[in-house]
């Protein structure tokens, strides 16, 4: 995959959250911006991951957060994330990030503290794997910018789409 | 250990990093595909929406100069006008785009204006400007970054963007036109030739 310095998404998406934060002037509603833009990103990327990452079906869901966290974060951010604390039932578990290219540079300000800065990646996650008939939510329970030790996104299985054949094309 | 004691330490007392990650161009492309989809619902017209793109690549601009100049200059920033333009054409581009601009050019008719142009810049690839959009260019963004640069420089200036068709190519070329305040150049001329 063609690549870019990392230092300019970096940056990009800090000057990002800046205007937005100047626009929406509540924390909470840049959260839910930044979610909601993590959203529409995620819907259009599955297809890239599902045409390049030549990886087969998964069986279950654990497999499929693995692979979100050891294909889907290399092939985009070029990290991994580690996926631990799984409840007993296998629906819910935590990723966390060792090293996340969005936070580097980065300190909130007193005022920001509410800011969930990297709230866009779980609007990617939700959304791509919306896009493959998972339901899930997904939100940052520690946050590295807000004096935890790592970051940790906590990812929940709500339900799977049975995927019905034959597929109507109108509706 | 001393991972876990560096995150504790101010963010400016840590260590910069030599920049050689990356990250694919298609997450940088998913971004600025929301960053422009976003700003056309708060905008009312193209201007406007440059405008917005601008001011998110000035912020981009401004760290770059500062990070550039320590680690490329040894921590020197260019004084002088010329020299200012030729760390954008050169350093600034080498660090965006992997290679220096395609050409750097003077206005014939004023000489406060000055072109910096170039081919395929990366934040228009995947984009097509629909027929209604008109004018608007998406290198808005790397014309905001080459103004961060200058005002952070000291050598306030408007930057502008264009799509220039040029003959014999396909491919139109962007053009980012610079233009200096007065007080620049009036600067400029009380100092020594060198």
């Amino acid at each position: 995959m063609e690549t870019i310095n990392a230092e300019i998404f970096t940056l990009t998406y800090g000057s990002m959250v800046r205007q937005l934060i100047a626009d929406l002037e509540d924390i909470s509603a840049v959260n839910k911006q930044l979610d909601e833009m993590g959203y529409n990103i995620g819907i259009r990327l599955i297809d890239e991951f599902l045409a390049k990452s030549k990886t087969g079906k998964c069986g279950d869901f654990r497999e499929t957060v693995d692979r979100v966290a050891k294909v889907g974060f290399r092939m985009f951010l070029n990290t991994t994330a580690a996926v631990t604390n799984w409840n007993a039932e296998g629906t819910e578990c935590s990723l966390i990030l060792e090293d996340n290219p969005l936070t580097d540079f980065v300190e909130l300000p007193e005022g920001c503290q509410n800011l969930v800065y990297c709230n866009v990646l779980c609007g990617v996650i939700r959304g791509a794997l919306e896009q493959v008939s998972i339901n899930t939510e997904c939100s940052f329970v520690r946050d590295v910018l807000r004096g935890s030790d790592v970051s940790e996104l906590r990812l929940k299985l709500l339900s799977l789409n049975k995927e019905e054949y034959p597929f109507k094309d109108d509706d | 250990m001393f991972s876990a004691s560096a995150l504790r330490l101010n963010i400016v007392d840590r260590p910069l990093a030599k920049g050689k990650s990356e990250v694919s161009l298609s997450a940088f492309a998913f971004l600025f595909s929301e960053l422009v989809q976003y700003s056309q619902t708060r905008v009312s017209n193209i201007g406007e929406l440059e405008r917005r793109l601008e001011d998110v690549g000035r912020g981009v601009g401004l760290r770059l100069l500062e990070t550039l100049c320590h680690r490329e200059r040894g921590g020197k920033r260019d004084t002088r006008l010329l020299d200012v333009l030729k760390f954008v054409h050169t350093t600034l581009w080498k660090y965006l785009f992997g290679r220096q601009a395609r050409d750097l050019e003077q206005s014939n008719a004023v000489d406060d204006e000055y072109m910096i142009s170039d081919y395929d810049l990366f934040v228009t690839k995947y984009i097509s400007v629909p027929k209604d959009l008109g004018t608007f260019t998406p290198a808005a963004f790397v014309a905001g970054v080459v103004k961060g640069v200058l005002d952070g420089a000291g050598f306030p200036a408007r930057v502008s963007a264009h799509f220039v068709a040029v003959k014999g190519q396909a491919k139109p070329k962007t053009t980012i036109l610079v233009k200096f305040e007065p007080s620049v150049l009036q600067r400029e001329s009380r100092l020594p030739n060198t």
